[in-house]
């Protein structure tokens, strides 16, 4: 699916496939987490988001996912207007978007296969079709020989390439992790960021924070930092 | 269309599942329901059952027209033909005062009576047979054919149907009573299954709208859930009933046979128990949505 695909976009915005202007979030209790924040991502880009802990970057990602609401301005995604999207709309942003949660949020009473086949039941693929996908998707993470094991059963490692496979399997647009290496060792946490660039290359959009500056050294890539809830 | 049916059969298949892997559980529900429907539909066939019995006794209702003694042949065939030509006068039948006394005499212990009597003592009469067994028409009936000239009484079967009538509304009403208050506590039930369900899958829930499950996919197995414990217990209700009619017709059997009848109570029928099925999977369905209403919404990803 092109990322604009949607019907409301607006021809200006087109070229951006995520734009926030003026954003401001402050949660009921006082706490204001993101202060004026403006940046747009084109198409294809790999974006890092830093900061120290408590900066904001978390909240940034859940805006774009319509997790939280901004509190005023506006957070366009693929030239929807996601800071004033209605309920109903919700879960059509999500199938455009691949989420992998810094706690994961895997389902633990079933396996690793039934974790990454979850988004395509939910949009209706036959089980054929789905599983032929999610095993594929297994597969590019290096998890298709424990697709019987359960989650409770995987190393912390495992557990965060499922969280990508599952993230994945519905061939989004735009892929956002918040912390993905976070309680991963130096090793491991390579690989994973290996895995985001080659999805990357294939022209998926990536976002990614981190306050892990090692990948940041390494592959030189664009990099937003927050502090206090402002872009540096 | 084809995501919509195989999303359908999945959610069958997880309700299904769901409810075999807590056997106990889904029993214990589903006769909680099954005992509180079971009340107004054993109320129901009893009263059924009393209805045909009435109907039995008070069969058409009829109107006794007893005349004057000093009716003549003519006044008799003028009569006729007036109550014949009534509306709501189904049948008329006429008991001549010799018919009657000669009726009377084969009646057992009659005989030594009549007798004792010099003259006959009784009047000719009619017997009119209602076209349909309603006190408004029996009522009505009568008035107008104590206007008629020569006719000396008129005995109506009225009060009798009145009565039977007046105790039968009464029943109904209470079977109705009860069948709506049990409603609510099958409703309740219901919300409170799904309450509980959603709360053990909160995760699940949480997940699958961060996934972009919409809100109609993660209702529906709940639907499911809510209908069919509703469905069970309507087939608990059914099954009970029918055992305690089971059990009563044996004792019933007994009694009537002292009373030279063979009245049993009758089973539930298919139509009704369909009924009692539709019924109470539609209370289930309604529980589920009260409860998915109040509490789905509020879990939202964080």
């Amino acid at each position: 699916m092109p990322a604009n695909s949607c019907l409301h976009c607006s021809t200006s915005l087109e070229t951006d496939i995520i734009s926030f202007s003026r954003v401001y979030k402050r949660y009921p209790d006082g706490y204001e987490a993101l202060k004026d924040v403006n940046f747009t991502v084109a198409p294809g880009e790999m974006v890092f988001i830093t900061g120290h802990s408590g900066a904001g970057k978390s909240t940034l990602l859940k805006l774009i996912a319509a997790i939280e609401r901004a509190t005023s301005g506006t957070v366009l995604v693929a030239g929807q207007n996601v800071s004033s999207i209605r309920r109903p709309a919700i879960p059509f942003l999500r199938r455009n978007l691949g989420l992998i949660f810094q706690d994961q949020k895997l389902l633990y009473d079933r396996s690793a296969f039934d974790n990454v086949m979850l988004p395509l039941v939910v949009t209706g693929h036959s089980w054929r079709d789905a599983a032929r996908r999610a095993r594929a998707a297994l597969d590019k993470v290096g998890l298709l020989d424990r697709e019987r094991a359960y989650p409770i059963a995987l190393s912390g490692g495992e557990q965060q390439r499922l969280c990508i496979a599952r993230a994945v399997v519905n061939r989004p647009n735009i892929l956002i992790a918040d912390e993905p290496t976070a309680s991963l060792d130096a090793e491991y946490a390579d690989a994973i960021i290996a895995m985001f660039r080659s999805f990357n290359q294939v022209g998926v959009t990536v976002l990614i924070s981190t306050h892990d500056d090692r990948p940041i050294r390494k592959l030189n890539p664009r990099v937003l930092t927050l502090h206090h809830g402002s872009l540096a | 269309m084809r995501a919509w049916l195989r999303h359908h059969a999945l959610s069958f298949g997880q309700t299904m599942r769901r409810l075999a892997a807590s056997p106990f559980a889904s029993l214990l529900n589903a006769l909680v329901i099954g005992i509180a429907l079971a009340l107004p539909l054993g109320g129901y066939v009893l009263l059924a059952n009393l209805q045909q019995f009435a109907r039995g006794l008070a069969t058409d209702g009829q109107i006794s027209v007893f005349l004057a003694p000093e009716a003549s042949k003519s006044d008799i065939a003028e009569i006729d033909r007036r109550l014949r030509g009534t509306p709501g006068a189904a049948r008329v039948e006429f008991v001549g005062r010799e018919q009657a006394l000669a009726g009377l005499k084969r009646a057992p212990g009659m005989a030594e009576v009549m007798a004792t009597l010099r003259d006959n003592p009784l009047p000719d009469a009619f017997v009119v047979t209602l076209a349909a067994s309603e006190p408004e028409l029996s009522r009505r009936l009568e008035q107008e054919i104590k206007g008629f000239p020569r006719v000396a009484h008129v005995q109506a079967d009225s009060a009798w149907v009145q009565r039977v009538s007046g105790l039968l509304r009464f029943g109904r009403t209470a079977v109705a009573l009860m069948a709506t208050l049990l409603s609510f506590a099958l409703v309740a039930v219901t919300f409170n299954t799904i309450r509980l369900q959603i709360m053990t899958q909160r995760d699940e829930i949480e997940v699958s709208k961060l996934i972009g499950a919409t809100n109609a996919y993660i209702r529906r197995p709940f639907f499911y859930l809510g209908a069919f414990q509703g469905m069970l217990g309507g087939l608990a209700a059914c099954v009970i009933v029918d055992l305690a009619i089971v059990v009563l017709n044996r004792d019933l059997a007994g009694l009537a046979t002292l009373y030279g009848s063979d009245w049993i109570l009758q089973l539930l029928g298919l139509t009704d128990g369909l009924a009692v099925l539709a019924f109470a999977a539609t209370l289930g369905w309604l529980g589920t949505f009260v409860s998915v209403s109040k509490h789905l919404y509020k879990i939202e990803p964080r």
